[in-house]
């Protein structure tokens, strides 16, 4: 177990390196994105109009207020769970090169495979901790198809984001699959 | 002159902030329990998750924000005394009233949309929402009101079998833990786990969000069989090893609630429902003469 402070963009060989357990913390700018996010961008075939290669992808959609200039000022930015998704992360990994993606509950195996292949990673954060996220993103630098708000495309710029912990590598290693496979062995050994 | 009404609204509104931010003392209590155990047991990652958890409620109390951005669907359960000199429909418009300056006012982020078209009504209100759930208290002449603001990531873990009575007491052990394994890291574990037994299909599942939602941690049902269950079931969720957000620990579950009403003999209703960790519920009794009591979580 490592822990590692990275910067934005993220390369192929930084994510490489990364182990089951490791703990992450990311300084830079991540991208937010959510159910509608990606059902415009594989279901309606929109590109997103920003370039998401090296990008870290964070699973949410905050809460936030309109300023007069246009603006958006936090109020709560926090993350979803993942597994919802878990069909769009093969078309961001391997179709627009993110590098990671923030999230909790994990995706399944198909994206672990996709992820192993693209040299991607899954890192988990503590979902409910929103308050200290909220803390963790100094701003929001952008926004883009507000018409989908909350659920946007959002970009924003992140201190000391973290701690993440590695829960999918990039060679095909699973946490989940792992606590999920004894979980279910402990259970058949019951006695109902 | 300010009515028990205009009382409402405002105690109805500001529980939908006080449940978002102010964790009741039942669940730190729990969480706090967890995180000595794991770090006991040297579940390093389940230690670190736990820990956050904590921190992360201590950083909502300092700078006095929400503990998750998600607010969910506002659900208030609303006890009226007989005696209390209330029109149900008003009471009801009120609340509704309530949810929608909550949203505005702070603002908080607005979760309600249509079924169908997804279009967002942008209050936190709309058709059936929220969700009231009313009782009647005899002899009182109090309103009591509890809010829960329902988050997604354990809605969505929600259960129903109507299985075989054939299948007894074994069937409905069987059926839980395989929804517990189902549900896995998605309902921010370390879960509270919400039973309801027997009724027709939706009362069980009624009772189930009853448990998982307005029952306090470290109460149990007064039947002593049914009591037993919850101490067996929670035994059994936490030898898993599914742990704090799924990452593996001891700390799966906060608590086992179980609700119950009687059944058919052709029925063996068993439903489950899922709260995340934060349990959030803030409560608020209001006297004839218009004095408010806040309660941590219940009163």
């Amino acid at each position: 177990m490592a822990d590692y402070k990275l910067q934005t963009p993220l390369s192929e060989a930084q994510v490489r390196q990364l182990r089951l357990e490791d703990t992450v913390t990311i300084d830079g700018t991540i991208f937010g994105i959510r159910d509608a996010t990606q059902i415009r961008i594989f279901d309606e075939r929109i590109a997103p109009p920003v370039d998401l290669t090296g990008s870290v992808c964070l699973h949410t959609a905050p809460g936030v207020r309109k300023l007069p200039d246009g603006r958006y000022e936090k109020i709560c930015i926090g993350t979803t769970t993942s597994t919802r998704m878990d069909r769009f992360v093969p078309g961001l990994v391997e179709q627009y090169g993110v590098r990671a993606i923030v999230g909790k509950g994990g995706v399944l195996e198909a994206s672990v495979q996709a992820m192993q292949r693209a040299g991607a990673v899954y890192l988990a954060i503590v979902g409910g901790a929103a308050a200290l996220e909220t803390l963790q993103i100094e701003e929001i630098e952008q926004v883009w198809w507000e018409d989908l708000m909350p659920e946007c495309l959002w970009k924003f710029r992140v201190k000391d984001f973290g701690p993440l912990i590695l829960a999918i590598d990039s060679h095909g290693n699973s946490r989940y699959r792992a606590i999920q496979e004894r979980a279910a062995a402990r259970i058949a050994a019951f006695e109902l | 002159m300010k009515t028990i009404y205009d009382t409402i609204e405002t105690v109805a509104r500001d529980l939908y902030w006080t449940a978002l931010k102010d964790i009741p003392d039942d669940i730190r209590a729990a969480l706090k329990g967890g995180l000595d155990a794991e770090r006991k047991d040297g579940n390093s990652t389940a230690e670190q998750v736990l820990f956050t958890i904590l921190e992360n409620i201590k950083t909502a109390d300092e700078h006095d924000t929400l503990v998750c951005q998600d607010t969910g669907l506002p659900v208030y359960k609303v006890v009226v005394g007989t005696k209390a000199a209330v029109d149900i429909p008003e009471l009801k418009s009120r609340i509704q009233r309530a949810c929608e300056r909550a949203t505005v006012e702070y603002p908080l982020r607005s979760n309600t949309v249509h079924p169908l078209t997804r279009k967002h009504t942008g209050t936190n209100t709309g058709q059936g929402i929220p969700i009231i759930k009313l009782d009647f208290a005899p002899g009182s002449d109090c309103i009591e009101i509890t809010m829960a603001p329902k988050g997604s990531g354990s809605e969505n873990m929600s259960f129903l079998n109507m299985l075989n009575p054939a299948e007894g007491l074994r069937g409905i052990k069987k059926f839980v833990l395989q929804c517990i394994f189902e549900s896995g890291a998605k309902p921010c574990p370390p879960m509270i786990v919400g039973i309801g037994l027997g009724g027709t299909s939706d009362v069980a599942m009624q009772l189930a969000k009853e448990a998982s939602t307005f029952r306090k941690i470290g109460s149990s049902n007064p039947d002593p069989d049914v009591a037993a269950l919850e101490r067996e079931l929670l035994d059994k969720i936490n030898q898993t090893g599914i742990g704090p957000q799924g990452l593996g620990g001891t700390t799966t579950a906060l608590a086992v609630n179980i609700e119950w009403a009687h059944t058919h003999i052709s029925h063996n209703p068993v439903a489950v429902n899922i709260q995340c960790w934060r349990g959030e519920r803030a409560s608020a009794r209001i006297t004839a003469d218009l004095k408010v009591t806040y309660g941590n979580g219940g009163l």
